[in-house]
C-alpha cells in the first residue's frame, strides 16, 4: 500500500515523458516449479528455462520499447520444490514486483493466490490450463494467460468438424489430468456435434519412458489398443500425462489420424507458426535462447507483454493502474495469432485463437470459419460468459 | 496462331481507347519470389523477373533506371535493371529488410531491419551502409517528410512511429499509436502523418510537428467482424483530400476523407489486400490482393474498381514508374 503511494507520487512528478529523467523500474517475478516433465519424445522434452525464456525475451521486447518512455522492466525468477510452502515463495516475489508470472500446478496457483489476496500483487498464469481455475476456482487476483482445456478442445473440435471427421474413437490416459482433458473433448464433441463412437482407458501401469528395445513392444501394444473399435474417423488421445498417446500414430489398428495429445495436437503456440510475422518474434526468441520456442514460452511472453504494453499505454508502473488498464474492454495485445487478444471480463481468461499443429507444420487455426458468435468469434473457444460458474470479486 | 493475329490488334485498339501515357508497375510476390510488371496501357503483365525469397517492399530509384526489392529471407535487397528487367545487383541491407524508403535526391536509403531492431542506413550511389539508427521492436513502416527533414520509422510491437532527423540520425520523437503499426504516410503538404495499425484496426492520424496523435480514423463494414479489418497499406492524393486505406482481411480499400478523417465508401478488391499505387496522373490506384494473387485496379474519379489482373503468388509491395 504504502509502496504503491510513493509509486503513484513519484509518477506525478515524473509525468512529463521526459527521456533523460531516471526509468522508471516495473519488476516482474516468475514463480515456477522445479520438476521438469518428462515426455515420451526425446525432441519434446522441455529445457529447463521452458516459460521463462519466453519472459526473458518480452522484457528484452519491453525494454526496446520503454527505452523510449523511460521504463526499465525486471525478471525476478524463483523456483519452488516440493516440500517448499509455495505461498512464502510467493510472498517472498511480492516484496519486489507487483506482478508474478506463475507456471504452477492448480492447487499450488491457488494457494499463491490467495496468500496475495489483498497484497495488490497480480499473478498471471501462464502454465495451469484447468478450467475450473476459471470457473468455480476463479480468484480476483489472477489474469489467465495460458488458454484452458475447453478452448484447447474446443479448437481441435471444430477443425475436425469442419473436415467432417465427426465419429470419434476416444482414448483417455488413467491419471485425473487425462480425464479432465477426456472431460473437455466429450463437451467439444456435444457442442461442435462430433460423436465419440467409444471411448477406452490406456492404464498407466509404470515403466520408464526410454528403453532400448521399446519399439518392438509397443508396436504390438498400440494395434491391440485400437483393434475392433467401431467405424470412426479419427482417434482422439487425452493423454496429458505423457504415456501413450506419442505411440499411437502409424500404429493403429486401422489406418487413421491421430489427435489430442498426439498427432494433431492444439495449442497456443508451436516453434512452426510463421504467419502474421510470428517469424519476426521466433527469430528473436532462438536468437536469446538458442532453442525453438514453445507454447510455454509464448504464454509467459504474452503474460509479460500485457504487463508492457500496459505500461506504455498508461506511460504508469503503478500496479492498479496496469491492472485495471488490463482489464479494461479497450485493452488488446498484438501477439502474431493475426487478430488482437483481448480479456474475459468475467474470469481475466484471455482470449485467442487455439493453433493446430502436427509437431512439423501449423494445420490450421481456430476458431474455424462459420463458427460464429454475437461478441467475439475467440468465445466459441472454451466455457463462455452464460455458462461460466466464475463469481469475481 | 489466332492469339498471334488478334492481340496486335487488340493492343492497338486499347492504345486508342486510353490515350492516357503508359506507365510500368512492379509487383512483388511474397511467395512466388517474382516480380510481376505491369503495362498500365494493355493493363497486362508483361513481364515476370525471378528475384530472391520473399520479396516484398519494392520501389523505383528516382531516375527509373533500377527497381528495389526488398528479399527479406536473403537479407538483401535486389536491384533490377528495368531496360534488362533482371536482377543485376543487391544492396547491404541488414537482416530480413521488409520495407524501405529513400530520400528526394535518392541518395541515400533508409531500411527497415525487422530482425535487430534497427533501420540501416545506405548510400545508393557507392551501395555501402552508412550506419544504423536504433529504434523499437520489429521496424516496418518507412517514409521521409516531404521536407526531407524527418525520417519515420513505426515499429510494430513498440507500436510507435519514431521520428528520426535525417540529419543526425537521432530519434527525436516517439509517438505511441495502436497495435502492430505497419505503414506511415504523409501528407503532401507535410500537415499529417497517417499510421496504419493492423491489430489495432485503426489509423492514426498525427501532428508531425507537435507529435501527437491529432485523430484516428475507424473503420466498420456491416456483416463483418472488427477483427478482420486490418489497415495496411495507404495512399493519399497529392491534393490531401481524399485518403485510401487497404483493410487486409477485410479485402476492401477504404476511401477516407482526408480532412474530416471519415471513411466515405468502401470498395471491394480482391483478398487480403496490402499495399497501393496511384498512376503518376493520379487517374488509377492499383491495389496488390494477397490471397487473391491479383491487383485490382480502381478508378480514382469514379471510386470503382474496373479491372482485376492475375500476377505471381501472394502478391505485396506495388511500385508505379516516375514517369
Amino acid at each position: 500500500m504504502i509502496r504503491w503511494l510513493a509509486r503513484a507520487i513519484g509518477l506525478g512528478l515524473l509525468a512529463t515523458p521526459a527521456l533523460a529523467a531516471e526509468p522508471i523500474e516495473i519488476g516482474i517475478g516468475y514463480l515456477h516449479y522445479a520438476v521438469i516433465k518428462s515426455t515420451l519424445s526425446l525432441v519434446e522434452q522441455p529445457a529447463e528455462n521452458d516459460g521463462f525464456a519466453g519472459a526473458r525475451l518480452a522484457i528484452e521486447d519491453n525494454n526496446t520499447t520503454g527505452k523510449f518512455l523511460g521504463q526499465h522492466f525486471s525478471l525476478d525468477e524463483r523456483r519452488f520444490k516440493d516440500g517448499d510452502d509455495v505461498a512464502k515463495a510467493a510472498a517472498a516475489l511480492a516484496n519486489h514486483d507487483s506482478f508474478i508470472i506463475a507456471d504452477l500446478p492448480a492447487n499450488e496457483l491457488l494457494k499463491a493466490a490467495d496468500a496475495l489476496r489483498g497484497h495488490g500483487t497480480v499473478l498471471l498464469n501462464a502454465g495451469a490450463i484447468d478450467d475450473r481455475l476459471r470457473e468455480e476456482d476463479c480468484r480476483a487476483n489472477v489474469i489467465h494467460v495460458a488458454p484452458t482445456r475447453s478452448m484447447l478442445a474446443d479448437g481441435l473440435a471444430q477443425y475436425l468438424v469442419w473436415k467432417q471427421w465427426k465419429r470419434w474413437l476416444l482414448v483417455v490416459g488413467s491419471h485425473a489430468k487425462d480425464k479432465l482433458y477426456a472431460d473437455a473433448l466429450r463437451r467439444a464433441a456435444t457442442r461442435f456435434g462430433a460423436k465419440i463412437v467409444q471411448e477406452r482407458t490406456f492404464e498407466d501401469t509404470g515403466g520408464a519412458r526410454r528403453t532400448d528395445s521399446g519399439v518392438t513392444l509397443i508396436q504390438r501394444q498400440m494395434p491391440m489398443l485400437s483393434q475392433q473399435a467401431p467405424a470412426y474417423d479419427v482417434l482422439i488421445a487425452a493423454d496429458e500425462s505423457e504415456v501413450f498417446a506419442s505411440y499411437l500414430p502409424y500404429r493403429t489398428w486401422d489406418p487413421r489420424p491421430i489427435a489430442g495429445s498426439a498427432g494433431l495436437v492444439p495449442t497456443s503456440w508451436d516453434a512452426a507458426q510463421d504467419q502474421w510475422g510470428a517469424v519476426q518474434l521466433q527469430n528473436r526468441f532462438i536468437k536469446l535462447n538458442a532453442r525453438h520456442m514453445t507454447a510455454l514460452d509464448m504464454q509467459a511472453w504474452t503474460a509479460a507483454r500485457m504487463i508492457g504494453e500496459a505500461a506504455s499505454r498508461t506511460n504508469s508502473s503503478d500496479a492498479r493502474r496496469l491492472f485495471d488498464f488490463i482489464k479494461e474492454p479497450a485493452f488488446s495485445l498484438a501477439a502474431f495469432k493475426g487478430q488482437p487478444l483481448t480479456l474475459r471480463d468475467w474470469n481475466l481468461q484471455l482470449r485467442q485463437p487455439i493453433l493446430l499443429a502436427d509437431g512439423r507444420m501449423i494445420v490450421s487455426v481456430s476458431p474455424q470459419e462459420g463458427f460464429l458468435h454475437q461478441v467475439s468469434e475467440l468465445d466459441t473457444l472454451g466455457v463462455d460468459r452464460p455458462e461460466t460458474k466464475c463469481k469475481l470479486h | 496462331m489466332w492469339r498471334d493475329r488478334l492481340l496486335p490488334g487488340l493492343a492497338a485498339w486499347l492504345v486508342a481507347a486510353t490515350p492516357a501515357q503508359a506507365y510500368v508497375v512492379y509487383v512483388s510476390n511474397e511467395k512466388g519470389n517474382t516480380v510481376s510488371v505491369i503495362d498500365t496501357d494493355k493493363w497486362t503483365v508483361t513481364d515476370t523477373i525471378k528475384v530472391g525469397q520473399r520479396p516484398r517492399g519494392i520501389e523505383f530509384t528516382r531516375d527509373g533506371k533500377f527497381v528495389m526489392v526488398a528479399v527479406g529471407d536473403d537479407d538483401t535487397i535486389d536491384m533490377i535493371d528495368t531496360a534488362t528487367k533482371k536482377v543485376v545487383d543487391t544492396l547491404p541491407s541488414g537482416p530480413d529488410p521488409e520495407l524501405f524508403t529513400q530520400d528526394a535526391a535518392g541518395k541515400i536509403l533508409y531500411v527497415a531491419n525487422e530482425n535487430d531492431n534497427t533501420v540501416t542506413v545506405i548510400d545508393l550511389e557507392k551501395r555501402v551502409r552508412l550506419g544504423d539508427i536504433q529504434v523499437g521492436v520489429e521496424p516496418e513502416g518507412m517514409t521521409v517528410s516531404p521536407d526531407g527533414k524527418i525520417l519515420i520509422n513505426t515499429s510494430e510491437t513498440t507500436n510507435m512511429a519514431h521520428f528520426i532527423d535525417t540529419a543526425t540520425r537521432q530519434v527525436v520523437a516517439n509517438v505511441l499509436v495502436d497495435s502492430r503499426p505497419r505503414f506511415a504516410k504523409f501528407k503532401s503538404d507535410g500537415s499529417e502523418l497517417w499510421v496504419s495499425s493492423e491489430i489495432g484496426g485503426t489509423v492514426s492520424v498525427i501532428d508531425p510537428t507537435k507529435h501527437v496523435v491529432t485523430g484516428k480514423i475507424e473503420f466498420s463494414i456491416p456483416g463483418l467482424r472488427r477483427e478482420a479489418i486490418q489497415p495496411v497499406g495507404i495512399d493519399i492524393t497529392k491534393d490531401g483530400k481524399t485518403g485510401f486505406v487497404a483493410l487486409g482481411p477485410a479485402n476492401r480499400i477504404a476511401i477516407v476523407d482526408a480532412t474530416t478523417h471519415t471513411v466515405t465508401k468502401y470498395l471491394l478488391v480482391g483478398q487480403r489486400v496490402w499495399h497501393m499505387a496511384f498512376t503518376p496522373d493520379e487517374k488509377y490506384l492499383l491495389t496488390t490482393n494477397g490471397v487473391s494473387n491479383d491487383v485490382s485496379v480502381i478508378d480514382v474519379a469514379a471510386q470503382k474498381v474496373v479491372k482485376t489482373i492475375q500476377v505471381g503468388e501472394l502478391p505485396w509491395g506495388i511500385a508505379m514508374s516516375p514517369r
